[in-house]
């Protein structure tokens, strides 16, 4: 076995990374001290800002993705993966990530777009890349795009989870509501939600996205971690809910232990006991237009 | 003569094991009176003939076994454990790395992330002792083997370094078999259960 018969980047390698990380936490750090304490935690990767996205609705302008210096000496401080965000469209940040070799890419809505359009070619990379969704159309889109894994958006930095359970509902729904159909019925809902017909008829075959899926935008608790569990999130992805709570190290194992015992209420009580304050929250309600993340990209 | 393998369900693509092993027990005729089961609390594991460790992150892994009081009860086990990627690393004796805490039920020395970062992951068709053709395998973020202790016998390597051991009943993989659809490795595996 010689190293040039290998072969690097393909479909298999970017999903398969992606089911490593299944039952597992992410979370959101900004320098190598927050994510050395996520991996002493037990993340299972983390995602590399330059603020979290409570900072980045309160500092408000353009977010952009952070300063590769920044995602480096994260990169330099752990051993597990390191995803980073780039702008939804902005394919040259993405360009910039992939020669980092950070792990994964997030488009993320939580940066603003840079393109309106369309989505990054996801295809054209070797990195593999995870999107947000708030239905099966648009999860859908984002894989035909190239997605090696969806996760729901919920409202990124709101530290309320209610946007993450609508959406993680949406698209459980939308995939049961697909087994009863007859092929032409399911190729009439794949016209209906903007999504190809060859992946509706793949979701309504395995009873599930052919990518892993996780949930993020609002978790800020071990019981807001395990409810997105037993909604049918693979995982969970954590920003602000961490580092803006009083106690983040103890917050950080808490989420682990709440996510590997999501079935389990006793569990879950014991790791929420003296943990101090989740991060203060936002009422979705009360979002101007403009300050809300989830509708950015289609 | 049945048999029941649990896949340890701390972390990781558990499901893809669960896949691989049904089929694999259908493949060779073992699937009357055997089950696949997830093994999520300590008591399960002694009821078990085989364990699957399987791919994750290693770091969180091998914390979620000590809080779930696992480590005791796998160095007991008197079956046979199928590790692969992470849960090689677990298996390991030692691991120059002390944000894992392994077993040591392998008497063999890993490298994480010996290849570099998921950049680096390939695909490979892959000669395995035991196998009459190349192997399709799948390394992600992979470890390799740096050191094979006596009674370690090496079944495969990626340019001379260790990707595939077996000692006694236990079976160490730095790749993917649950990933490629070939059921292969998991059936070596059960038949030295």
């Amino acid at each position: 076995m010689k190293l040039e018969e290998l072969r690097f980047g393909t479909e298999l390698l970017k999903r398969g990374f992606a089911s490593m990380q299944k039952g597992g936490v992410i979370m959101d750090v900004v320098n190598a001290e927050q994510a050395s304490i996520a991996e002493d935690a037990g993340a299972v990767a983390v995602m590399a800002l330059e603020r979290v996205p409570a900072e980045i609705r309160k500092a408000g302008g353009v977010a952009r993705m952070a300063d590769p210096a920044r995602i480096t000496e994260i990169m330099d401080a752990v051993s597990i993966p390191v995803m980073a965000k780039v702008r939804i469209g902005h394919f040259v940040e993405a360009q910039v990530l992939e020669s980092l070799g950070v792990d994964m890419i997030d488009e993320s809505e939580v940066l603003t777009p840079a393109d309106e359009q369309f989505h990054i070619d996801k295809s054209l990379f070797s990195v593999p890349f995870v999107c947000g969704a708030r239905d099966l159309g648009e999860a859908l889109r984002r894989i035909d795009e190239g997605a090696a894994m969806i996760r729901t958006k919920g409202e990124a930095g709101t530290g309320n989870v209610v946007e993450a359970v609508r959406h993680m509902r949406n698209i459980m729904g939308e995939i049961r509501a697909l087994q009863g159909k007859s092929t032409q019925e399911m190729m009439d809902r794949a016209r209906e939600i903007e999504a190809p017909a060859g992946l509706v008829l793949d979701v309504a075959k395995r009873g599930r996205l052919p990518v892993v899926n996780f949930s993020a935008g609002g978790i800020a608790t071990p019981s807001d971690a395990a409810m997105m569990m037993q909604l049918g999130a693979d995982g969970v992805f954590v920003g602000s809910g961490i580092f803006l709570s009083q106690n983040p190290q103890q917050m950080a194992k808490a989420i682990v232990e709440a996510v590997n015992h999501y079935d389990d209420p006793r569990t879950i009580a014991d790791v929420s006991r003296n943990l101090g304050e989740a991060m203060k929250g936002l009422d979705i309600h009360l979002l101007k237009p403009d300050e809300v993340l989830q509708t950015r990209g289609r | 003569m049945g048999v029941r393998i649990g896949v340890l369900d701390l972390q990781g693509d558990v499901s893809e094991h669960i896949g691989a092993f049904r089929q694999a027990l259908a493949e060779a005729g073992l699937l009357e009176g055997s089950d696949v089961i997830t093994v999520r609390r300590a008591e399960q594991i002694p009821a078990c003939d085989g364990l699957v460790i399987p791919g994750g992150e290693s770091t969180t892994i091998s914390k979620l076994i000590d809080k779930n009081r696992m480590r005791g009860p796998l160095e007991e086990f008197q079956g046979g454990i199928f590790a692969t990627c992470a849960g090689l690393i677990v298996m390991a004796k030692d691991v120059p790395d002390p944000r894992v805490r392994s077993l040591g039920l392998l008497d063999i020395d890993v490298e994480r992330n010996a290849f570099g970062r998921q950049k680096d992951s390939f695909e490979a068709d892959l000669p395995i002792k035991g196998l009459d053709s190349p192997f399709h395998a799948v390394f992600i973020r992979a470890p390799v083997i740096s050191r094979v202790g006596e009674g370690v016998e090496v079944l495969a390597t990626v340019d001379g370094a260790p990707v595939a051991v077996r000692q006694g009943k236990h079976l160490g993989l730095s790749f993917h078999p649950e990933l490629s659809g070939d059921t292969r490795v998991h059936r070596l595996f059960l038949s030295g259960l």
